[in-house]
């Protein structure tokens, strides 16, 4: 397949001033402004196929939204190369570039005509951008009126109609209300249905599983990797633990800028293993309905009184299953020096087919701090003889009532 | 009405000329060789270097290919400005009128500045000086003022510039269409053979403003104190132009050196401007008997002056601001490269 967006060795360089104000006066006396070099892409190297969905996996200040702002061509990179083919439609924000002042319509033609579009051909798309938008009311109203929601999908529907080969997309999507998100989502499946390729910069790992063919994890301007979903989602939590592990020995207070999904992990308490026990030790699966045990064994650095043991257990979209602890059990656990092993035993597990992801936790009361942390690292598997379908063995009986029931003849 | 035959069709030939020269392939099959990929090959995609850094020429043709972008964007800035304004676009004849009445006050009345039909001579250079000044002053702020464009969506930036040219433009097309009426119902005419010089004069006045427009809209972004000294140079700038004084008076004060004055590209733009509508030689049914000369000799306009200086003059600025454009796009290229980091 030919390739829609290659992005070759790209680096971007920011210059950070020191001083804020930047007038003439002083560029003049000084003869230059004292400056550092701040490196917020680094080499960074992929390509994205036609007809592909690649999701931008990083925390915040990670480069993510500047190496998208590169392929939109809004930044120009320090080096490197970005070849695209095809039209290409940014959408960074919605409703960039209207006006306040002017009504719906005269904003669907000026950001029509800034994303590229001729009047003839917004005109063609016009009736399918106002009925996307749901605004036909209020279409000739200043767009001043408008509500939030009303600007966003009226931003969302211009950029969506312009009809273009490649979409680049910020975390545009999480603005807005749940119907308004669901059918951004639907609009961006036909997308990838119709053969489009999308590029997107989130860090909500479950739409990354949702939507994405592939996702690119990036860490403080380099590439951590390009992989699957699952495994760039996985890729993407070890790295803000991994981040944090430096952090806490080097550089503490400059690092912790704030982005709400860093754990810091202390490792006073580390998991040095987890082992999924299976009811049928000969098989490496168990069978719906039937038990399974996880075994975190750990080792004290030193005495805790009171410690947190949690398990949650996701499915491969991410979605988060199921998940308890020993704070939600009521039981307080002190941990003395040395090794020790903590069981979670599920008596029944009702789930169907598939393989399941397991995430543990060693914390104290409240979540903070964090001792220790295993994301999705292991897996246990449940293989369903029957033929019922789903997520989940709901234990279902039919009733018939006024018609004749005989066992299905094969 | 006295009209030569050849004017308004030499005045169309010399702008598409320029046009041409401008745009390059806008005479050509521009749209099929579209570098951008908007082009229907039908095949497959074209393939564009998003990173690459575009040439003046290139830039020039985007911003040919992003041409209705320009109109809508002229348009709304003038809508956006008369919205909610009882007199709209009065204002925008308001501000010429306040300025002649104080100026004729001042210079004519009071100071008794000895030059006939000074109203006539006054606009005559004052729509053109207004048009450059305040096509500077918006095209310097326009990257500024657009950041959250600028920051989020791909576009020939230097657009926002022009469209602020653009709508300086549409402001003194009014002014000179209410000035022409004026002058048409107190029977003055203007000097038909010049017309053509003072069309391209205007043409070589929208080039430099687009080139120094251009190049302080990219330097503003990054010393926002452009904008201010913009200012202060432009109100220098409109005194050392010859617009309510008589060129002459300058002229003297340098003696031997006059030629200097030519270094102020705006001077001969002005002069060609009062030269054409004020044309005191050829004036209205009561001064049509004057002897060619009559301007000459009261030193309003340059003594020696035929229509080949004027065309000279024009000609040479012209060749300036075409360079200066090309700079401008040169520099504009290389300082957006972190416009969206900097806004």
């Amino acid at each position: 397949m030919a390739v829609a967006i290659e992005v070759d060795t790209v680096s971007k360089r920011f210059r950070l001033y020191q001083e804020q104000v930047q007038s003439l006066k002083e560029r003049i006396i000084k003869g230059h402004v004292p400056h550092e070099d701040f490196w917020a892409l680094r080499n960074i190297s992929f390509d994205v196929k036609e007809g592909e969905t690649v999701g931008l996996l990083g925390h915040n200040g990670s480069g993510k939204s500047t190496l998208l702002k590169c392929v939109a061509g809004i930044l120009r990179p320090t080096s490197g190369r970005i070849v695209a083919s095809g039209r290409m439609a940014s959408l960074l924000e919605l409703g960039a570039g209207f006006h306040p002042e002017l009504t719906g319509r005269e904003n669907v033609y000026l950001n029509g005509s800034i994303l590229g579009l001729s009047k003839a051909e917004i005109s063609r798309v016009f009736d399918d951008i106002v009925a996307f938008a749901e605004i036909e009311p209020f279409i000739d109203n200043q767009v001043k009126h408008f509500s939030s929601g009303m600007y966003a999908r009226l931003g969302f529907a211009v950029a969506v109609n312009v009809d273009p080969d490649v979409l680049v997309i910020d975390e545009v999507l999480s603005v807005g209300d749940e119907a308004f998100q669901r059918k951004c989502i639907n609009r961006i499946k036909r997308f990838q249905a119709e053969g489009r390729t999308i590029l997107f910069v989130t860090h909500a790992a479950d739409t990354v599983r949702q939507i994405c063919d592939r996702a690119v994890v990036l860490d403080h301007g380099r590439m951590v990797i390009d992989a699957e979903p699952g495994i760039a989602v996985r890729a993407f939590r070890e790295t803000l633990l991994e981040r944090d592990d430096v952090a806490t020995d080097t550089d503490a207070e400059g690092d912790a800028d704030g982005s709400g999904s860093e754990r810091r992990r202390t490792l006073k308490i580390r998991i040095t293993d987890v082992v999924v026990d299976y009811p049928d030790p000969s098989r490496r699966h168990l069978l719906p309905g039937e038990s399974l045990a996880v075994r975190v064994r750990y080792q004290a650095a030193e005495a805790v009184d009171e410690a947190v043991f949690g398990v949650a257990v996701y499915d491969i979209k991410g979605d988060n299953i199921f998940g308890i602890n020993t704070e939600l059990l009521d039981l307080a656990v002190a941990v003395p020096t040395g090794e020790g092993e903590v069981a979670f035993c599920f008596d029944s597990v009702p789930l169907l087919d598939g393989t399941y992801f397991l995430t543990i936790g060693i914390h104290h009361p409240g979540g903070d701090p964090v001792f220790d942390w295993v994301e999705q690292r292991h897996t246990f598997e449940v293989v369903n003889p029957g033929r019922t379908d789903g997520l989940v063995d709901l234990g279902a009986r039919v009733e018939v009532r006024g018609a004749t029931v005989a066992a299905a003849t094969k | 009405m006295r009209r030569s035959p050849s004017s308004p069709s030499s005045a169309r030939c010399i702008a598409g000329l320029l046009l041409s020269f401008l745009v390059p392939g806008s005479l050509g099959a521009l749209d099929t060789t579209l570098p951008d990929g908007s082009a229907d090959s039908g095949g497959a995609a074209p393939r564009h270097e998003i990173s690459a850094r575009p040439s003046p020429r290139q830039r020039l043709a985007d911003v040919w290919r992003y041409r209705e972008l320009l109109g809508n964007l002229i348009r709304k800035e003038l809508k956006v400005k008369y919205k909610n304004s009882a007199l709209g676009f009065l204002w925008s004849l308001l501000n010429p009128i306040l300025y002649l009445v104080v100026f004729w006050v001042v210079f004519d009345v009071v100071l008794g500045s000895g030059i006939p039909d000074f109203p006539v001579f006054l606009l005559a250079g004052l729509l053109p000086w207004n048009l450059f000044s305040t096509s500077l002053g918006s095209a310097t702020s326009s990257i500024v003022d657009n950041a959250s464009l600028v920051n989020k969506v791909r576009f020939p930036r230097e657009i926002l510039a022009l469209a602020g040219i653009g709508a300086a433009l549409v402001h003194f097309c009014l002014q000179a269409l209410v000035l022409i009426g004026a002058l048409g119902v107190f029977g003055f005419a203007p000097a038909w053979e010049y017309l053509p010089v003072v069309f391209l004069a205007l043409v070589v006045l929208l080039v430099l403003a687009a080139g120094l427009g251009i190049a302080l809209a990219g330097v503003n972004v990054y010393m926002r104190d452009t904008q201010h000294l913009l200012e202060l140079v432009l109100l220098a700038w409109f005194w050392i132009t010859p617009i309510v004084y008589q060129y002459q008076l300058l002229a003297d004060k340098l003696a031997e050196k006059s030629s200097l004055l030519l270094l102020n590209p705006m001077l001969p733009i002005v002069l060609v401007f009062q030269r054409g509508i004020w044309n005191h030689t050829a004036t209205g049914p009561t001064s049509g008997g004057r002897l060619a000369g009559a301007v000459e000799s009261n030193g309003v306009l340059p003594p020696d002056a035929t229509l080949w200086w004027y065309l000279r003059n024009v000609l040479i600025i012209g060749a300036v601001a075409v360079g200066l454009l090309a700079g401008a796009l040169w520099l504009f290229g290389r300082l957006e490269d972190n416009f969206a980091e900097e806004l």
